[in-house]
């Protein structure tokens, strides 16, 4: 342990930058997939032919293993001379985290009340306005706790991602092993884990600054 | 003023097409409480629903102050028509005051008009402004929540109200003032309202016409008064129950029935032996003790006949006086449990109007049924 702490210690910088690097591509890669996916969940809970299909393909996606998933990217982006870096590892976190986002996307708009968007309607409100004003605002918590389980599981996967080329933490695991260095690897797995542990966290702390102040009395008072 | 012409609302299509509602055509004139009764799937919340176009009309055409509504986008009219639902409906996420805010913002008034507007509405639905301003919905009882929810139907003071029962969630007690305030407040600002009930009880005392539907068609659009005593058919007397006497007399007030100028009126100052001796000569079993304008109660001869003292002194106090404005319902009922068939009326100083008998009741029920016999 104490060899890890000294490896850590010893190559700050490195690891400094390659804590930067995980934290850049999974960040990239959520602000895109949300960009995507929370859209696309509100447009399946609106289209409910669409849903089925859509949320099918998300749970595939989610079912390819990560390796795999690279392996089959590789000959497509290749084409772009893009097979390798930090690009194909951004498309497959984005890929992984529909599931996560869409699903629960979909799932808070459709559990807004009837009620709720009934007299959102009836007095007046067009689509975007009661989307916008009433069913996201009310849908946030569950939407951010999809964010939150797609934001932990791509630091996971983006530490694969080293494999080709993607840099970030799990490139010290992937050294340690090729080099047989126990301290290197350990030192990569542990980052890996605070990081996810951190993230959570900080998840955790934006779902509650971002819920409307409304919702959270009445989950406090209607349980 | 609404006016539905030859509306015919089917959902679905071939096979499994149903008829909702079936070639209805009657108006709703401004200013008037129109209650729509029946029974569950009779038509009426689809009739309300197609009036502001969440539902789309399959035949026939829904004027409002003489324009097609399907002339005007379906989102401006909504705009425009005050909605209040069974289920509330307000938005959790938004405070009380940006509930009641939601139509005038959408109409985009200034946000200082908004917050007057909010204020005043609060404080005629009797919750005081400072304290409900920021709270939120959970925070609020269910008759709370509901006070808001017609304060945001009416938030753009809108001239037609559509309500799908809007009391219908709420316990009986809190309903019952619920609905007093809201005539209340309707006195004062005289919407079109459309308002949907399967209570035959809150159709008397809400509506000033009521249109009775039965599996999608109008059975009968009449005054209360008039679907209670000639009910057009034995379903609309089967609705309106066989104690459609009895809820007549909810609909009449004992100013209707008054016996403005009775006779056997003593003052309290009068001597127990001198009414004795008019009471007596005028063949009276009774007399109403009035002390200044206040009736304190009456005496007998029985009473009276060894008595020395003022009239006060000895009268019997009235269990109960009702007022000018109580129901004959009510009335009634007092009648029945203090075992009295003459009672004194005040008007709302406290002061002696008249007198309600049975008598008098009973002859009212008889000439409203006799005046609509043909």
């Amino acid at each position: 342990m104490n060899g890890t702490l000294d490896f850590i210690v010893g190559n700050y910088q490195k690891v400094i930058h390659l804590t930067c690097e995980h934290i850049l591509v999974v960040g990239l890669a959520l602000a895109i997939a949300i960009l995507i996916g929370v859209p696309l969940g509100i447009l399946i809970a609106k289209r409910e032919n669409l849903s089925k299909q859509v949320l099918v393909m998300a749970n595939v996606l989610m079912t390819i293993p990560s390796i795999a998933l690279f392996g089959l990217m590789l000959p497509i982006l290749a084409i772009w001379n893009l097979g390798l870096g930090k690009v194909p590892a951004i498309i497959a976190l984005i890929l992984y985290s529909q599931l996560p986002i869409i699903r629960n996307t979909y799932t808070a708009i459709k559990n807004v009340p009837p009620e709720i968007v009934d007299a959102g309607k009836g007095m007046g409100m067009n689509r975007w306005k009661l989307v916008v004003e009433v069913e996201v605002p009310i849908s946030i918590p569950l939407i951010l706790a999809g964010l939150r389980t797609a934001a932990v599981m791509n630091i996971g996967i983006a530490a694969i991602a080293s494999y080709i080329g993607a840099g970030g933490l799990g490139v010290l695991i992937q050294q340690g092993i090729n080099r047989v260095y126990p301290e290197m690897i350990l030192s990569g797995a542990i980052l890996v884990s605070f990081l996810a542990i951190f993230v959570d966290g900080g998840m955790a702390m934006l779902e509650r600054i971002l819920t409307p102040r409304g919702i959270k009395i009445q989950r406090r008072l209607v349980g | 003023m609404i006016r539905y012409d030859s509306v015919t609302k089917i959902f679905g299509a071939g096979k499994d097409a149903v008829t909702a509602l079936d070639n209805i055509s009657f108006t709703i004139e401004k200013g008037e409480i129109v209650v729509l009764l029946g029974p569950s799937g009779c038509g009426k919340t689809t009739l309300l629903r197609l009036s502001n176009r969440l539902e789309s009309i399959t035949q026939g055409n829904i004027y409002i102050n003489g324009q097609d509504i399907m002339d005007s986008d379906g989102v401006k009219l909504r705009q425009k028509i005050g909605y209040v639902i069974q289920e509330i409906g307000l938005f959790p996420n938004k405070s009380i005051a940006e509930n009641i805010a939601v139509v005038p913002r959408l109409l985009g008034w200034n946000k200082n008009n908004i917050k007057q507007r909010v204020d005043q509405l609060l404080s005629m639905t009797n919750l005081d402004p400072e304290l409900y301003r920021n709270r939120y919905p959970a925070e609020l009882s269910g008759g709370q929540q509901q006070r808001i929810g017609v304060a945001r139907g009416v938030a753009a003071d809108p001239e037609i109200l559509l309500m799908d029962e809007p009391f219908g969630a709420i316990d009986p007690i809190n309903r019952e003032q619920l609905q007093d305030e809201f005539l209340k407040l309707q006195a004062k600002i005289k919407k079109t309202i459309a308002f949907v009930s399967h209570d035959i009880h809150e159709a008397i005392k809400m509506a000033d016409k009521i249109a009775l539907f039965s599996k999608g068609k109008l059975v009968q659009y009449d005054t209360p008064e008039l679907i209670l005593t000639r009910p057009k058919n034995k379903f609309v007397a089967d609705f309106v129950g066989a104690d459609r006497a009895l809820k007549v007399l909810g609909l009449m007030r004992v100013k209707d029935v008054i016996n403005a100028s009775p006779k056997n009126i003593v003052r309290s100052t009068d001597l127990a032996q001198d009414v004795l001796k008019f009471m007596d000569e005028k063949k009276m079993g009774f007399a109403i003790v009035l002390k200044g304008n206040r009736p304190i109660g009456y005496v007998t001869q029985k009473i009276l006949k060894y008595e020395e003292g003022k009239a006060e002194d000895v009268a019997e106090e009235y269990p109960i006086v009702v007022g000018e404005q109580d129901s004959l319902r009510d009335v009634l009922s007092n009648m029945l449990m203090h075992d009295l068939i003459i009672l004194c009326a005040i008007n709302r100083d406290g002061d002696f109007v008249g007198t309600v008998s049975y008598k008098n009741i009973q002859d009212s029920i008889r000439d409203i049924y006799s005046q609509y016999e043909d």
